[in-house]
């Protein structure tokens, strides 16, 4: 007897629907997978073998052929147990046919029946509803998470048995919450309340926060960089629920958090130097998401930037451009969101102690060093911040700034924002085009004659002018004011100086 | 000398042509002797034959003299002004006079100086100065591993002596010597680069942007060895007791023990010429070469006033820095208060905004002023984040 059970494989940060066919006929015993799948796809039979049997059930002493279809797709994983699992017990008549026609399965089988979470719930989920499907079971562990799509049926069980009961409809398992909103307000545990002194560099992540600019810390070693950056979610705005959906969908895929629901804080990710240029923005004979995807509507921190490989680097561009990565491996092609804010660190020299009695380093170490941190990435960055050694008297005062009252200023800019960007398709200042930066962001005289001479003295590029706009802005926006004025344009260029913009030394 | 600029100085002579050819033959062999620490000078004073003789060691002499005797003294003068360098030598009327007390001297020396080139470089080393005047030139050499302050203080020099219409010498390396060339030409003042190289090939290749500036406004590149000629180490040192003859007085600004700077300064001592040194801490590195020359009587140069009474004597510094007051970086009288306030503190030594302001409100005003100081010309940047007073004109 032949029965088709619906499953879906997980490719890239989305799902796939899979047919699952198994046939059973009379000869030797004999149990057969085919359909492009990998190791642990034909291994699914000596599990699927024995946790039908743990469960009570009889495994039919015939021929079973399973076919993945389609044969096309490659199919990695173990989350295809349980559809193979249903398929044989509907196909040995222990279960009716018809259950199955309107609701998928997913799950990995352990040998006693039990169902262990998979990677990718939220995304097999949303396939279900895509699918015009009504019902999905899957292991109570991920039923959370496949739970935030409310159009779908979703029944968490915690074994093979159980799912049978719940596609007899005889139990319903366990049933997702109502739809969780998404962390409003949610403040992670790191807050600007544990920085000490540093008023510059807060201001300048204020900045970078309110008009999503990316922002280079440079600074010598253990003077609060990486503190600073990590405390940058803090003040983002809260993800939106479409955002936090998205989030939770690649991290799910990612197999970052089994068993929990919405994601409520940005992502903050801070891959080591010694990353690979696949490992930053994806890759992979099977392509899968880098970095700059987990970061997605995140923070993505390079710290020491100077230390990652150029290769890595380059292949950051065309993610930071589009605020997505289009990977090619093969036939293969994978499309993965990459919407993030850089936040990148870096000493201001090879020994990290430039400015002070105690640098050690030469003019030809210093080329070298800008020589590594100058290129695609540095033209990219919007803001260059100093960070110095925070003085004794910093140390005892009080905290300079709460993560909520700052965040309270970024949402405001951020809605100033909104108004005027409505129709541009950027949701920041930072991701305004050239042609809309000239047409939305005017300066008065006194200000034009301000970064013209800026310009002529060869302190700004004309890359550099256009950023200096989206910045100052943003400071205007902080400030609730309907015009940029010369201060804020002031602070701008400074902020963008020394990102590329400076003149060659000497070289006249 | 002031004859100079009307007759015409002459060719530079077919001995003094093959000697420089016969430089760039020997070279590989005069780096084993350099090798062995025999003194410069002493190898550069032999004879043509000597030299050839003394170099030869490893390689064979009847061949190297083969290849000189085949030298057509023609074919390098046309090398040179197909590398647009024009060539003078010990028997030349423009021939530097500081270099004629040197018995190592070179015999020619090749210039790069734009259309008239020698003429440029007889200017530039105050060849037509009034009769009993000091040779208004001065050479600034150090450590390539400046620190920023080193770096500061070169221009600064470089700025001062330039703007009291000295010449600075210097020989293009990184660190000080750029600085040095650098300050020379922000003050828009004349500049000679002496390479160990041919001329024509900007050594280091990072500053072949200020090669050409200085080119550009006006300055020399000087050169014993001919044109394409690629350095070899001994060249640095000898290029050295060029920087050091070509001027009444060289400075040291940051010297390590042992270091070609250092050798300069010897150099200079050795044909009794003027030597200054910058002070420094006496725990860095960067200053123990100066600091021991201050110790064996080397006159101590603070700032750029220093450094031109070393050069033209107490008189004729006054005269030069008076000149020179007149156009310095003052504030503007217009300057607002609070610009006025925070200029104040920059000069104060609070020179980050973390020293000037504790929190994120104040950092906003700070760094908008800041800038705008900037753009007035008042402040500069500094690496690691923080910024400095402008040097004024011939101050540090």
């Amino acid at each position: 007897m032949l029965a088709h059970v619906i499953t879906f494989a997980i490719d890239g940060v989305e799902s796939r629907r899979v047919t699952v066919e198994v046939d059973i006929r009379p000869g030797l015993p004999g149990f057969a997978i085919v359909g492009l799948g990998d190791r642990a796809v034909r291994e699914a039979r000596e599990r699927v073998r024995s946790a039908v049997l743990n469960s009570g059930f009889t495994f039919p002493a015939r021929r079973i052929t399973v076919n993945l279809a389609p044969a096309s797709l490659r199919k990695e994983g173990p989350g295809f147990d349980l559809a193979i699992a249903c398929g044989i017990l509907t196909a040995s008549e222990q279960l009716p046919l018809a259950v199955l026609e309107r609701t998928a399965v997913f799950g990995e089988l352990a040998l006693g029946g039990e169902l262990r979470p998979c990677r990718g719930a939220l995304a097999v989920a949303e396939g279900v509803m895509a699918a015009g499907l009504t019902g999905l079971v899957l292991p109570a562990r991920n039923a959370r998470e496949a739970g935030l799509v409310e159009e779908v049926a979703v029944h968490g069980a915690e074994g093979l048995a159980e799912v049978v009961a719940i596609l007899r409809g005889e139990s319903t398992g366990a049933v997702a919450p109502a739809a969780e909103e998404g962390g409003a307000g949610a403040v992670g545990a790191l807050d600007l309340a544990d920085v000490r002194g540093h008023g510059g560099p807060l201001r300048a992540l204020t900045i970078a926060a309110a008009g999503g600019h990316n922002l280079l810390l440079a600074g010598p070693p253990g003077t609060g960089k990486t503190m600073l950056a990590q405390r940058l979610p803090s003040i983002l705005p809260p993800l939106s629920r479409a955002e936090a959906i998205e989030v939770t969908r690649i991290q799910g895929v990612a197999g970052m958090r089994p068993g929990e629901g919405l994601v409520s804080e940005r992502p903050f990710r801070a891959p080591h130097h010694t990353v690979s240029a696949s490992g930053l923005v994806g890759g992979g004979s099977y392509p899968q998401p880098g970095e700059v995807t987990l970061a997605h509507h995140g923070v993505l921190f390079l710290d020491e930037l100077a230390e990652f490989p150029r290769s890595s680097l380059e292949a950051l561009r065309q993610p930071l451009e589009d605020g997505r990565v289009a990977i090619v491996r093969g036939q293969r092609r994978a499309v993965f969101p990459a919407q993030v804010m850089v936040v990148a660190s870096t000493n201001p020299c090879p020994c990290g102690h430039a400015g002070t009695p105690r640098c050690r380093c030469g003019e030809a170490d210093m080329m070298k060093y800008q020589r590594r941190l100058s290129g695609p990435l540095l033209d990219r960055l919007d803001l260059l911040v100093d960070v110095q050694r925070p003085s004794p008297s910093d140390f005892e005062g009080p905290p300079a700034a709460r993560s909520d009252e700052v965040r309270a200023q970024v949402v405001a800019a951020r809605e100033r924002q909104g108004v005027r960007l409505a129709g541009t398709g950027a949701r920041c200042n930072a991701q305004l085009t050239a042609t809309h930066v000239r047409s939305l962001i005017a300066l008065a005289p006194r200000g034009a004659a301000v970064l013209r001479r800026a310009y002529d003295r060869g302190t700004l590029s004309p890359r550099g002018h256009d950023r200096v706009l989206r910045v100052a802005r943003t400071i205007a926006d902080l400030e609730d004011a309907e015009k940029i004025s010369t201060d804020h344009l002031l602070e701008a260029l400074r902020l963008r100086q020394g990102l590329g913009d400076a003149p060659e030394e000497g070289a006249a | 000398m002031s004859g100079a600029a009307t007759s015409p100085p002459g060719v530079a002579c077919p001995t003094c042509l093959r000697r420089a050819r016969l430089l760039a033959l020997v070279a590989g062999g005069l780096e084993v002797a350099h090798k062995r620490r025999r003194p410069i000078r002493d190898v550069l004073a032999l004879s043509d034959a000597a030299l050839l003789a003394a170099a030869s060691g490893r390689t064979d002499e009847r061949a190297l003299r083969e290849r000189l005797a085949a030298f057509d003294p023609f074919e390098l003068l046309i090398a040179a002004a197909d590398t647009e360098l024009e060539v003078l030598c010990r028997h030349t009327a423009d021939y530097p006079e500081g270099l004629a007390d040197d018995r190592s001297a070179p015999h020619a020396l090749f210039v790069r100086g734009g259309e008239a080139g020698r003429a440029r470089l007889s200017a530039l080393l105050g060849a037509d100065r009034p009769l009993g005047t000091p040779q208004p030139v001065a050479s600034i050499v150090g450590t390539r591993r400046a620190s920023v302050e080193g770096v500061e203080i070169a221009k600064a020099l470089g700025r001062g002596l330039a703007s009291a219409g000295v010449t600075v010498v210097s020989g293009l390396a990184l660190g000080v010597d750029s600085a040095a060339h650098e300050g020379a030409l922000e003050a828009g003042g004349g500049t000679i680069a002496v390479l160990a190289g041919g001329a024509d090939v900007p050594y280091p290749a990072s500053k072949a942007g200020l090669y050409d500036a200085i080119v550009a406004s006006g300055g020399a590149i000087v050169s014993e060895m001919p044109p394409r000629f690629r350095a070899f180490r001994w060249n640095f040192p000898a290029r050295n007791r060029i920087i050091a003859g070509l001027a009444p007085a060289t400075i040291v600004v940051e010297a390590a023990e042992r270091s070609g700077s250092l050798i300069t300064a010897d150099l200079a001592l050795e044909l009794g010429r003027d030597v200054g040194a910058v002070p420094g801490p006496v725990l860095s590195w960067r200053s123990r070469g100066t600091n021991a020359l201050l110790r064996d009587g080397a006159t101590l140069v603070r700032d750029a006033a220093d450094a031109l009474e070393l050069t033209l004597g107490i008189a004729a510094a006054h005269e030069a820095l008076r000149r020179a007051e007149s156009e310095r970086t003052l504030p503007p009288a217009t300057l607002e208060p609070e610009l006025a306030a925070l200029l104040a503190a920059v000069e104060d030594g609070q020179d980050t905004v973390s020293a000037l302001t504790p929190d994120a409100a104040g950092a906003s005003i700070v760094t908008a002023g800041l800038m705008e100081l900037e753009l007035l010309g008042l402040i500069r940047r500094m690496p690691g984040g923080r910024v400095a007073r402008t040097t004024r004109a011939g101050m540090l």
